[in-house]
């Protein structure tokens, strides 16, 4: 294009260079702009951390005398608050773990069902799924609630998982279905002749073949989980039981609330996700369209 | 697949067995049984945890004495109008604003990319801490905000959250567009690096630059997108209970509620869960158009990247 350029109007060339260091500092300011509206809720929350309990209580933007006491009250489960801490987070791994083990078995068996054996009627099963994916989950938290109860998982992760699941899953199959149709059919066809089950097909050519998107829809439910708040709060109401989240909001609700364990507590569970979504990041981006954690 | 129609097509067609393949296309014996394991898990999942809680929703709601009553209780009609505005002003600024800065993310260089990693870091932070410290940043003595506001101006800052309604629900669209508005960024600038190159070079051959570029060659593909995402946006924003409870708690005196959140307080802080299911399913008439057009436009993929 520069040639063009140079062709039709060379006496206009400077006037081009002035207006592009015109534009480069227009985008720094942007830039810093950006920079200070994304890192100030996370700057607050580690400056708070790093504070002690008077400067929590002062006009400090940056505390007199940072320390991470606060961290290792935390590690420790040296507050009243904090004293099962590392049994909430257990609880929150947990839940992890299997709301993503769960949505890929579940998610990868149905779509290879709809998609590669194409089952009659299979559309059914993904309408269901699409619907299920557009209702908000917040909506259906009173009727759950009820129902869990009376299903006896009150009290119990295995209801938060259930949870998490049914709302990772249409998610999955979405996705996994769009992906599919990027693996020849002719890779199944083939393994069929040489007399492989539709079990083998699926473990043996299906699954290997979908690890990206494996990737990526699992990445999606760790982080549904670990960001979901109304459910664990609603169902889980016993110390044991309970996830971090509920913990930290339960913090919020008491009158001399300790900030800085608080944010302490935050960070330490703000970090595992965020490295896995950085690790992920590349992944993540291919079945992004229909993403968006759900809150 | 086509190797078992091959097979098939040899043998004499019965009556009998076209039926049943009707029933159960072109699968067989124990392929059909095995398609059929391989549904069951999710099916199951969809009956227990999706149709029983939706039909239990629909049946707790369904007094018509119900919506009589919400409809005359005062905070109900501040939670419509807080509703309405959050959904209006905080989708669309945040989309607005995303598109802009997806432009601005197209930009060649490694700062910019640097930029983005810092950028899309109040989507990866979990909700919860994110909130709770924005929170405390809006507290009128202690907060980050006032502070630097005296630090910088020397001057006092409102009461972002105790004192006026509007100013409440103000922070609460603030934060809710801080976490979400780098995932739709993302989204948007996904979108635009498929717009191929040449499509550009052509525009500017034809000497349409700048803005000119925008309006004739970006926006008109990135139009159906754009819509799309606003519209999934709207209906999860519908149901975002964490950013209005975490920043506001519906506060001062119940004046920002949203139905998310309303429902919720009347089911469990009122103990009428009836009450509470009624002012989610109010949602009912904006929320069925939404998931019809979506489902539409989904399943037909013409978002696909």
């Amino acid at each position: 294009m520069s040639a063009v350029t140079a062709q039709v109007a060379p006496a206009r060339r400077p006037n081009y260079k002035r207006r592009r260091v015109w534009r480069e500092v227009a985008a720094l300011a942007v830039a810093v702009v950006l920079i200070i509206w994304t890192l100030a809720p996370l700057y607050n929350m580690v400056e708070v951390s790093l504070s002690s309990h008077n400067d929590v209580f002062s006009s400090n933007i940056w505390p007199a005398d940072p320390s991470a006491a606060s961290y290792w009250i935390v590690l420790t489960e040296g507050y009243w608050y904090l004293e099962y801490f590392w049994h909430q987070y257990a609880n929150s791994i947990y839940i992890g773990f299997w709301t993503v083990f769960l949505t890929l078995g579940i998610g990868s068996m149905v779509s290879y069902s709809i998609g590669r054996m194409r089952i009659r009627h299979g559309w059914l099963l993904t309408n269901a799924a699409l619907m299920t994916y557009l209702v908000p989950a917040s909506f259906l938290a009173i009727p759950f609630y009820r129902i869990m109860q009376s299903y006896g998982l009150g009290n119990n992760v295995w209801s938060i998982i259930a949870v998490e699941v049914t709302f990772a899953t249409p998610y999955a199959i979405f996705i996994f279905q769009q992906y599919g149709r990027s693996i020849p059919f002719e890779l199944d066809e083939a393994a069929r002749i040489d007399g492989a089950s539709p079990i083998q097909v699926y473990f043996r050519i299906y699954l290997p073949l979908m690890a990206p998107a494996l990737v990526a829809v699992g990445t999606y439910a760790l982080l549904l989980a670990w960001n979901e708040y109304l459910y664990q709060f609603l169902l889980l109401s016993n110390k044991r039981s309970m996830t971090v989240p509920v913990a930290l909001a339960q913090f919020l609700n008491s009158d001399e609330s300790p900030w800085n364990y608080m944010m302490a507590t935050a960070v330490v569970y703000a970090i595992p996700p965020v490295i896995i979504y950085y690790l992920f990041r590349g992944k993540m981006t291919a079945g992004l369209t229909m993403g968006g954690v759900k809150g | 697949m086509a190797s078992v129609s091959v097979i098939e097509a040899g043998r004499p067609a019965l009556g009998r067995r076209s039926r049943l393949r009707s029933l159960r296309g072109s699968l067989q014996g124990s392929e059909y049984a095995w398609a059929i394991a391989f549904c069951i898990p999710y099916v199951a999942v969809f009956l227990a945890f999706v149709v029983f809680p939706v039909l239990y929703g629909l049946w707790l709601g369904h007094k018509p004495s119900l919506y009589v009553e919400l409809v005359h209780d005062p905070i109900y009609q501040e939670t419509l109008v807080n509703t309405i505005l959050y959904l209006v002003i905080g989708v669309n600024v945040k989309m607005f604003f995303a598109l802009l800065l997806s432009g601005f993310f197209m930009r060649k260089g490694w700062w910019v990319k640097g930029l983005l990693m810092v950028y899309v870091l109040p989507w990866a932070v979990p909700a919860l801490p994110t909130f709770i410290s924005i929170h405390w940043m809006l507290n009128t003595q202690w907060g980050l905000v006032n502070n630097a506001l005296w630090d910088v101006f020397h001057v006092d800052g409102p009461g972002w959250l105790d004192t006026s309604r509007w100013l409440a629900l103000g922070s609460v669209i603030i934060s809710y567009i801080w976490k979400n508005m780098p995932f739709w960024t993302v989204i948007l600038l996904a979108g635009r690096m498929a717009i191929p190159t040449e499509l550009y070079e052509a525009a500017e051959v034809d000497g349409a630059t700048g803005i000119k570029r925008f309006m004739h060659v970006s926006l008109p593909l990135l139009a159906n997108l754009y819509l799309v995402c606003t519209l999934l946006s709207t209906i999860f924003t519908l149901g975002d209970f964490n950013t209005d409870y975490f920043i506001s708690g519906g506060g001062p005196a119940l004046s920002t509620h949203v139905l998310a959140t309303l429902g919720i307080r009347d089911a469990f802080e009122l103990a009428r869960p009836e009450l509470g299911v009624a002012a989610v399913l109010s949602a009912l008439p904006l929320m069925i158009p939404l998931v019809v057009t979506l489902m539409h436009k989904l399943r037909t993929s013409e978002v696909q990247l």
